[in-house]
């Protein structure tokens, strides 16, 4: 069973978003993420100064398995890319919802945040595919 | 591996299964107005005997002929180990075969292609090879777009000394892809691009700058100073380079302060023969970082459970088989044999041989140039240093002389009029290692008699 933090939002594609009290949403891929997508060897982080919308691709993640892209939560301006990620992909693998994360996005429209799923509905969504 | 056909008993029972009448039936959901009629216009099919006759009569009249052209596909010694090698029961393949590790003989050669052409590009990485040098110019510059991550513009600048086949199809596989490629004039005296016509682009967002050498008129660039403002102005530098020349010309790994980011070109002159315009085989190498914005396969070496050395393919999630419609490209290996071909002619000639085979050329050319433009009539179009080819001025359309001098058996260059109509009646003549000084004397007597006839349509 993977590891769903309360305190999180979720997508249906497995991303999972953190919100400061600033504006800024810090968004990696979940714990079950990383499980199905095995050892990663390979990450592509945004660069800062880049404006997504949410749903953008605007990410990659490889793994010994498979490439995946990883797409905005939200809309806005990319901060930050997690540049620890370029020589260690394996933090995701080892702490996917701290030191693995991909990239931090100020909020352009922090209405979108509605629209994610909370911890129950994740795991209702996990639940669900297992079948 | 044998290719066993469905006979019309096994196409029966299949659509039987699947309850299914006509094989037509499941076509059906493509409007009619889509679907392609019978092919009108193909004649009948041959059987082998017959085939054979008309390829052979068609060879015959090919003639054998001393050719003089060169523009992209260049005739060199090819010797005569190559072919036999490659031709092996164990090498003849096209492809990467499936079940790529269990060929470890092919993946070694693939290997050792790569290395080859790192080592004479000097850049770290190398793919297993693309189809042909303009499609590679076409590959780079969507590579670069996908490399030069801080630049949003996808234009690519193209000088026209650049191989003016490669730039159409550059445009026709990458134009709709929202690439931009644009022009940049050449300078007249020296036939070579300059950095002054740069000059208008600078604080615009451009994401690469194409720079041939040697260029398609055969003169040499001033790739430095090229390389240098591209990265100096944050564009990428994609080079299309001769791999002949890179036996004495700098490698595009080195030009500049900081080297070229991508290098790609034609394979055909490494143990390749004309055959009258293909196959051949492109290739490209680039830098590790950009490693993964690279199209085609890759091959690492690598060890197995017991430590021994073995080949594998390497970085596949950048492939259609992984990552489907967002792959790099939907290259993999076609031009396989070629690229065996190229890299049993380097090792058999080594970069010793290389660079004799690169300075006979430009001794050769040189010698061409020096009897041809000595003929009333013929003037040296560009005075910068060249390699292997150069552009002469007739004082009458070109067209006619290469008739005339095909009658005699030369096939005496490319006709520039229809690319480069402002240099007026210009011709673009090449001599490698394979042209003797009689064969340039016989060029050399032979124009010299044409155009001391007076010539019916002059220029004004």
């Amino acid at each position: 069973m993977s590891n769903v933090p309360a305190d999180l939002k979720f997508t249906k594609s497995h991303e999972w978003v953190r919100v400061s009290p600033e504006g800024v949403a810090e968004i990696g891929i979940t714990d079950h993420a990383q499980q199905a997508l095995g050892d990663l060897v390979f990450v592509e982080v945004p660069e800062a100064g880049r404006k997504v919308s949410s749903g953008d691709a605007c990410a990659v993640v490889e793994s010994v398995k498979a490439a995946s892209d990883v797409y905005a939560p939200v809309s806005g301006e990319v901060v930050e890319g997690n540049a620890a990620l370029t020589e260690t992909p394996e933090l995701i693998n080892q702490d996917a919802y701290g030191a693995g994360w991909l990239m931090r996005i100020r909020l352009g429209n922090s209405a979108e945040l509605e629209s994610l799923l909370d911890a129950k509905a994740y795991e209702e969504l996990l639940a669900s595919e297992e079948h | 591996m044998p290719f066993i056909p469905h006979t019309e008993a096994d196409v029966r029972a299949m659509l039987d299964a699947i309850g299914v009448g006509h094989i037509d039936d499941l076509f059906e959901e493509i409007p009619a107005q889509l679907r392609a009629g019978p092919l009108a216009g193909i004649p009948a099919a041959l059987n082998e005997m017959e085939i054979g006759r008309l390829m052979e009569e068609r060879a015959a009249r090919d003639g054998r002929s001393l050719c003089f052209i060169g523009a992209g596909a260049y005739e060199h010694h090819i010797p005569s180990a190559v072919w036999a090698i490659v031709t092996r029961g164990e090498l003849y393949s096209a492809y990467t075969p499936y079940q790529a590790e269990a060929s470890q003989g092919t993946l070694q050669m693939i290997y050792e292609y790569q290395t080859m052409m790192a080592s004479l590009t000097g850049l770290e990485v190398s793919n297993a090879s693309l189809y042909d040098g303009a499609s590679a110019l076409a590959e780079a510059a969507l590579m670069a777009v996908r490399a030069h991550r801080r630049s949003r513009s996808a234009r690519i600048l193209v000088p026209r000394t650049v191989n003016p086949t490669y730039a159409k199809v550059a445009r026709a596989i990458a134009g709709n892809q929202n690439l931009v490629f644009e022009d940049l004039p050449y300078c007249t005296d020296g036939g070579h691009t300059i950095v002054e016509s740069l000059r208008r682009f600078e604080g615009e967002d451009i994401t690469a700058l194409v720079i041939q050498q040697p260029n398609f008129f055969g003169t040499l660039e001033d790739v430095d100073e090229l390389t240098d403002w591209a990265h100096a102005h944050g564009a990428l530098v994609i080079a299309v380079v001769n791999p002949s020349a890179l036996g004495i010309l700098k490698a595009p790994g080195e030009w500049g302060a900081r080297g070229a980011d991508i290098a790609c070109g034609e394979g055909q002159p490494l143990g390749v023969p004309l055959s009258s315009g293909g196959p051949y085989f492109g290739f490209m190498a680039t830098r590790m970082e950009f490693v993964r914005q690279m199209p085609g396969r890759i091959v690492g070496r690598t060890v197995d459970l017991e430590g021994r050395t073995g080949f594998t393919l390497t970085l596949q999630a950048r492939e259609q088989h992984i990552r489907r419609g967002k792959a790099t490209s939907n290259i993999c290996t076609n031009q396989g044999l070629l690229m065996m071909a190229g890299t049993i002619y380097l090792s058999l000639i080594g970069p010793k041989g290389l660079a004799e085979v690169a300075s006979a050329c430009v001794t050769h050319t040189h010698a061409l140039v020096a009897a041809l433009s000595s003929i009333a009539g013929v003037s040296v179009a560009f005075d910068r240093p060249r390699f292997h080819e150069a552009v002469l001025q007739l004082d009458r359309p070109v067209g006619p002389v290469l008739d005339a001098l095909a009658a005699r058996g030369i096939e005496g260059g490319f006709d520039l009029s229809e690319h480069y109509p402002e240099l007026g009646p210009a011709l673009l003549v090449c001599a490698t290692e394979t042209k003797t000084q009689a064969d340039i004397d016989a060029y050399a007597w032979a124009l010299g008699e044409i155009l001391q006839a007076p010539h019916p349509d002059p220029l004004p």
